[in-house]
């Protein structure tokens, strides 16, 4: 496990947190390399799916991060994605999901230094767990084996 | 129930109601739905403990509202959905007559959706005790146990969709499942896919799921996929007080209060 390298996959809204991934970069704050950001225009736009998607693509962790509440661009878009990360946790806790492997912050546009700790600590945890093999056994898809060979 | 019966016959006779959704015998000792469309029909509806399917299901169907207005037997998880489905714009009273059933069995005829409303309201959504021992078994393993009970459960689904098609709030006229553009379920049988089906329709139906168990008991193989949904409605009970259908208002999940308390969002 000692050369295990996670795959976070990092879904982060366009107004807070990807600009404060960009002020981590602008201050030159070093942190791990480990995380693929994609950026969404609100976290009330990051669909339940994409979570489950990023599992099976090989995914070994998740962060999911955007504006403190009451700093939403669209106003309201953090507070109905919480009342919908609320839910869906305990659902993913339900049928078994390591909830472990998805991490949950605000992180402002103001907050490099916390993107990297957000960073940092996730890969950290994942390392200690370990690949997510329980969710990429069960992934392994039928009809992508024969179009991917 | 000779109540419903000539309740029926009447309304069919005075021309009030063109259709009459109720249950009838059908075979291996079950019921199934029945469609009153001529007064002399009427003597085939019956109603007894077995009558469970939510006939919810059928008031959105084009097919059935092509008839002209509809009168049906509910019980209260039937009564739910459809203030559920009045609260989404898919029925209200213009098109439907509710002849209620009672827990006593006994005919409650409501004048109007604000009646039935009133009426649901006096009951709690609560989960009886075999399925409260279950959820509490599940809640007491540890997450691998879980994931492997689930997967063990799920792997027999050959998604025939059955608790879709018995679901009043799935009248979606293309489900996500169907679309292909993305493909965000894989189609064929395979734990994954089944794992992400059942993941879908339980947060689709996360606020809106009334527990009446028409998908469990659809289910051709027997698995207790209401479990998904009775705990979506416990953890709703828990964070955010429960809730009940309503005509108008907040629903659950389209709302959100400034205060809503978690613990897991560093």
């Amino acid at each position: 496990m000692a050369d295990f390298e996670p795959k976070i996959v990092a879904f982060v809204c366009n107004w807070c947190t990807y600009a404060g991934a960009d002020l981590t970069g602008t201050s030159r704050i070093k942190y791990a390399t480990n995380v693929r950001i994609i950026r969404f225009p609100c976290t009330g736009r990051i669909d339940y799916m994409l979570l489950l998607k990023a599992f099976d693509e090989g995914a070994d962790g998740i962060i999911v991060s955007g504006c403190h509440p009451n700093d939403c661009h669209y106003t309201s878009g953090n507070f109905h994605a919480r009342r919908r990360w609320i839910m869906f946790r305990e659902l993913c806790d339900f049928v078994g999901i390591d909830i472990n492997r998805v991490l949950f912050s605000w992180v402002s546009a103001a907050e490099g230094s916390k993107w990297a700790d957000v960073v940092n600590t996730t890969v950290t945890r994942i390392r200690e767990l370990g690949p997510y093999t329980e969710y990429q056994k069960v992934a392994k898809h039928p009809i992508r084996e024969v179009t991917n060979g | 129930m000779d109540e419903l019966r000539k309740r029926a016959k009447e309304l069919l006779e005075s021309k009030t109601i063109s259709v009459v959704i109720g249950y009838e015998e059908g075979t291996y000792n079950r019921t199934r739905a029945l469609f009153v469309e001529k007064p002399e029909e009427a003597s085939k509806l019956i109603f007894d403990s077995r009558c469970v399917l939510n006939l919810a299901t059928y008031i959105t169907k084009q097919e059935v509202k092509a008839k002209g207005k509809m009168a049906i037997a509910a019980t209260i998880p039937v009564m739910r959905s459809i203030i559920q489905l009045a609260y989404e714009f898919q029925v209200s009273d213009k098109n439907l007559l509710v002849l209620g059933i009672t827990p006593e069995s006994n005919l409650m005829e409501f004048k109007d959706l604000l009646e039935v409303e009133t009426y649901i309201h006096k009951f709690e959504i609560e989960i009886n005790a075999s399925y409260r021992e279950k959820l509490d078994k599940l809640a007491g393993m540890t997450q691998t146990e879980r994931w492997k009970f689930w997967i063990d459960e799920l792997s027999p689904c050959f998604k025939c969709y059955a608790c879709r098609a018995a679901c009043p709030m799935c009248y979606c006229h293309r489900c996500t499942v169907d679309f292909n553009q993305p493909q965000w379920i894989p189609v064929p049988s395979h734990e994954l896919g089944n794992l992400e089906w059942h993941i879908m329709r339980a947060v689709h139906l996360m606020g809106r799921c009334i527990d009446c168990d028409g998908c469990a008991n659809a289910c051709p193989l027997g698995i207790p996929i209401n479990l998904l949904n009775k705990r979506l409605l416990e953890d709703a009970k828990r964070h955010f007080g429960g809730y009940q259908p309503v005509l108008k208002g907040d629903h659950l999940m389209s709302t959100f209060k400034p205060d809503d308390k978690e613990n897991f969002i560093r």
